[in-house]
């Protein structure tokens, strides 16, 4: 029965499990308690493996790593923030990081799966069969994610700010981390973000050099504006220019814009061929 | 009394406690330790009084016992009220004495946090565990105190975990080291200073030792006072006049002056925050009048509470634990019930 399963079915079920993460989520916040760091753990971990296996098997269906349309996008930056929270977020010793991170991998495989426009159709062999140019794709793509749970942790810081500063602090607020815990965590996010952008960039550039037609202006200008944001914030912040909710803030826009770049960015490429029918 | 009830060994709670006896007479029932040795000794050599503990703190005087006789009872009263040179009329004014399951109902009750003044406070349970480990030790506990002591705990940290009767600090210190940890998180790395040299800062003072905070500064307008309450905090002194120019040095600010005026302004805060970069600042003004200027608080990375915003926040963490104590109420008389049952056979015995 499994065998039987598309590429679409295995992220359906991976989305549903993110999706129940969040709702079991909200039940325990709205009875007054923590979600459990066990069960949120634990239905992640389930739904990102189940993500991976779709993944894997778009992947195997256009031989390459699944970026050819805004559908694969949205996936791979909802798989690459789960995988970072993975690494990272658990020792963060909040389960409410694992509740958020459900809410936000669960919108945005929902939202993708939700808009079949947005996998009719997709480029195939966009990296030319060159390695190097998809492992700058996936690795642009990953620094988006990584970019995903540092909105995660400035909205966390947010709202931190906001409990201490009108002194609302129980209910679910009280679950939140402290201010200069989740100060930490979004600086070394947006340290990493910036760094496997940097990497990406720079080997994307090698090539675009050889070949200044391969990538069309507006992408080109897009991708280092965004680039060039969230260095400058990081600069700024580490400068202490730029901190607590005016930090939080400029880091959840430029996700926002980062986010709603990925359309534009995969539409300007060259006219794609028809659908695939994985 | 019935010679059936006379013979009857039985569970018993003897005592006195803060819902009774007022701290003044507290005082005069409070054992030392020399005493409660005295009074050890002079128990274990009533032959009908089988099995015993006794329970000292500042908030009650308790003897736990099995006893052969209800005589045995008032002998222990008798002996205790001479040791301690108080009236026995007296003492029956003020006197908790409670048998069987209401024995076994209020240990639960007390080892819960239920019983004590500060409702859903946890030392108490340590408390308990002492006086039954030193009962343990002087061979004074038996079959049926060994069973309600034990299962007492197991009780006690049920309701603990499953209910919201310790959840939020109730004091105004402690909510403030509380906000403190939402807000710096593990407090070791801390600098505090402390302005005014009171009861109330040196309080606050020692809630943040006690939760492990980093370095303790303490100013006040005398700098002799200041200089005494920083011995005594293991802290170091500073003049009060310098406080403006090494604002930027602390991370937590705690006021309890008693200046007329402000003696924190905006502008005094906002030069601090250019030379901290990205550590915010954690000022609490427990002076009356205030300490700090109010618009401190709409400064960015800069968190201000003052005595009422404090007092509300114990406030609403009592409220919370007062609306659980019907849901440890029932789980203690389903416990009691159980371990009643267990230790009726026991007694039999």
């Amino acid at each position: 029965m499994l065998s039987q399963l598309t590429d679409r079915d295995w992220l359906w079920i991976a989305a549903e499990f993110y999706l129940v993460g969040f709702l079991i989520g909200v039940w325990s916040l709205m009875r007054g308690g923590k979600p459990s760091n066990v069960i949120m753990n634990a239905i992640i971990f389930a739904g990102y493996l189940i993500q991976l296996t779709g993944l894997y098997f778009r992947g195997m269906a256009v031989g390459g790593c699944p970026l050819g349309n805004t559908f694969e996008l949205f996936q791979f930056t909802a798989w690459s923030a789960t995988t970072l929270y993975l690494v990272v977020g658990v020792a963060f010793r909040s389960s409410i990081l694992g509740f958020f991170t459900a809410s936000l991998s669960a919108t945005l495989t929902l939202t993708s799966l939700l808009i079949p426009a947005w996998d009719t159709t997709r480029r195939e062999n966009i990296f030319g069969g060159n390695t190097w140019i998809e492992f700058h794709a996936a690795f642009a793509l990953f620094s988006y994610g990584v970019f995903a749970l540092l909105a995660l942790t400035a909205a966390m810081l947010l709202l931190r700010n906001y409990s201490l500063k009108h002194k609302r602090l129980g209910g679910w607020f009280s679950f939140l981390p402290s201010i200069m815990d989740l100060d930490l965590i979004s600086v070394r996010l947006l340290g990493t973000g910036v760094s496997i952008m940097t990497i990406s960039l720079a080997v994307g550039s090698m090539y675009w050099i050889r070949d200044t037609e391969s990538v069309n202006a507006f992408k080109l200008i897009l991708t280092v504006a965004i680039w060039a944001a969230y260095a400058l914030a990081l600069s700024m912040r580490l400068r202490g220019k730029l901190i607590s909710s005016r930090f939080a803030w400029t880091c959840i826009i430029l996700f926002v814009i980062a986010l709603a770049s990925l359309g534009p960015v995969n539409s300007s490429r060259p006219p794609e061929p028809p659908a695939i029918g994985s | 009394m019935s010679a059936s009830e006379e013979q009857r060994a039985g569970l018993f709670v003897l005592g006195a406690t803060h819902h009774s006896a007022p701290l003044e007479v507290r005082e005069k029932l409070s054992v030392s330790e020399t005493a409660n040795e005295q009074l050890h000794t002079k128990l274990s050599n009533l032959g009908t009084l089988r099995e015993f503990s006794i329970l000292n703190t500042c908030n009650r005087i308790e003897f736990y016992g099995v006893a052969e006789t209800e005589e045995t009872i008032h002998q222990i009263q008798r002996l205790f009220c001479e040791q301690q040179g108080f009236g026995e009329d007296e003492f029956e004014k003020i006197r908790l004495s409670v048998r069987d399951f209401d024995a076994v109902q209020h240990l639960l009750s007390v080892a819960s946090g239920l019983d004590s003044q500060l409702i859903g406070e946890t030392e108490i349970f340590g408390q308990i565990k002492d006086a039954y480990a030193q009962a343990q030790r002087r061979q004074s506990t038996g079959p049926v105190l060994n069973r309600v002591f034990q299962k007492a705990f197991h009780a006690a940290k049920h309701v603990r975990t499953n209910t919201a009767i310790t959840s939020g600090q109730v004091s105004v210190a402690n909510v403030a080291v509380d906000l403190a940890n939402s807000i710096f998180g593990d407090l070791k790395d801390t600098r505090i200073l402390l302005l005014g040299a009171g009861e109330i800062g040196e309080k606050t003072a020692r809630a943040f030792q006690s939760r492990g905070a980093g370095s303790i500064t303490v100013a006040s307008r005398h700098l002799e006072r200041a200089m005494n309450l920083a011995s005594t905090l293991d802290a170091t002194a500073l003049p009060f006049e310098l406080r403006d120019r090494h604002l930027a040095d602390f991370d937590i600010i705690v006021c309890s002056t008693a200046a007329p005026g402000s003696i924190i302004s905006v502008s005094a805060v906002k030069e601090a925050l250019k030379s901290r970069s990205a550590r915010p600042l954690f000022l609490i003004d427990l002076a009356v009048p205030r300490d700090i200027d109010f618009q401190v608080g709409d400064l960015p990375n800069t968190y201000l509470y003052n005595l009422d915003d404090l007092a509300a926040i114990a406030g609403e963490n009592r409220s919370a634990r007062e609306s659980e104590i019907a849901k440890c109420q029932q789980i203690i008389t389903e416990r009691a019930l159980t371990l009643w049952r267990q230790a009726e056979t026991r007694l039999r015995r």
